[in-house]
């Protein structure tokens, strides 16, 4: 599946341009067909997300109290990289997780909130 | 807000939870009793506000970053409670509230999510302490770290029935675990410099 810098999910649908579509904002594209094969890359790639936040995280935790530690330094900053892409990759098909993220239009809005049922 | 030296004080919201929360059915019975982890006496809220207040007053850069990079996590883990009190309480059905013993809670709040213990008292600063003094502060802190992971573990006695919130609740329990054990070294660290150097405290300001 291509990564298109709409929320289209590659099926050649462009049902989102018209502005008829849909009020669900559930949903990561707007045809119906390829839905759950675009939810399912869509949860993938946000598990990877969380799982570089997470190892930042306890890095940054463990080097708060060891920065002389430089294997662990080392890990964090290819973590950070590697997050930085991903991260990168997934808003641009997706929308922004963060407000720093510029979009044309104004998606912060359009994707759900992490505490809906359903949007882990 | 700016902080003086071209510094700035703020948090960026990552719109993705910590760790993934999906509760498939609501069960308003375990809400009451989580509810204690967002707004209780060992809640995350009362976490967060505990670390990221104290953390002005300490007297080395690794207990600072420590309380600061700590506080900032329990942030996360106060949206994680709330979100499972939210997804447990949200579209049940008005038997089932009453029938948890939420009728005088639905009554204040609907199904909003309120700081509170699970008895039912509000949110109070009283839960944390800024003692001035960064060696009991730290030893507030792992205490509280413990206090929240045995809070943790009296609820998922209380959840064992439920795979969907225990799962989160497991690893909220591991985080205090992990905080428990940096907020030791930062103590040794608070020690250890308090130790080598000449250390007067006193408010007397010499100002000529």
């Amino acid at each position: 599946m291509s990564l298109e810098e709409n929320r289209n999910c590659g099926c050649g649908c462009n049902n989102m341009e018209d502005g008829t579509v849909t009020s669900n904002t559930n949903n990561c594209c707007y045809c119906e067909t390829e839905r759950t094969v675009d939810c399912e890359a869509k949860r993938e790639m946000i598990e990877q997300i969380r799982c570089y936040d997470f190892a930042i995280t306890e890095l940054t935790l463990y080097l708060d109290t060891h920065p002389e530690d430089e294997k662990a330094l080392c890990l964090h900053r290819k973590y950070c990289k590697q997050a930085k892409e991903l991260k990168d990759k997934y808003q641009k098909v997706y929308g922004p997780l963060t407000i720093n993220y510029p979009c044309n239009k104004w998606r912060w809005l359009e994707e759900p909130w992490p505490w809906e049922r359903g949007n882990y | 807000m700016a902080m003086g030296k071209g510094e700035l004080l703020m948090w960026t919201y990552n719109k993705t939870l910590q760790y993934p929360i999906n509760i498939k059915c609501p069960d308003p019975k375990l809400a009451k009793v989580i509810i204690s982890q967002y707004g209780g006496p060992d809640g995350e809220l009362a976490a967060s506000l505990r670390y990221l207040s104290q953390r002005f007053g300490m007297p080395d850069q690794k207990a600072k970053a420590i309380l600061n990079d700590i506080g900032t996590e329990e942030l996360a883990h106060l949206e994680m409670v709330g979100t499972i009190v939210h997804q447990l309480t949200d579209g049940a059905s008005i038997e089932e509230i009453e029938k948890a013993g939420l009728s005088a809670y639905y009554t204040d709040h609907g199904v909003d999510v309120y700081p509170q213990s699970a008895a039912g008292e509000p949110f109070t600063a009283a839960y944390i302490a800024c003692k001035g003094d960064p060696i009991a502060n730290l030893q507030e802190d792992l205490a509280a770290e413990q206090k929240a992971r045995a809070t943790y573990e009296k609820l998922i006695d209380l959840c064992r029935d439920n795979p969907d919130v225990l799962d989160p609740l497991r690893y909220l329990r591991e985080r205090e675990v992990v905080h428990f054990q940096r907020f030791g070294e930062a103590l040794r660290g608070v020690q250890d410099k308090l130790a080598t150097k000449k250390f007067y405290m006193n408010d007397m300001k010499t100002c000529e």
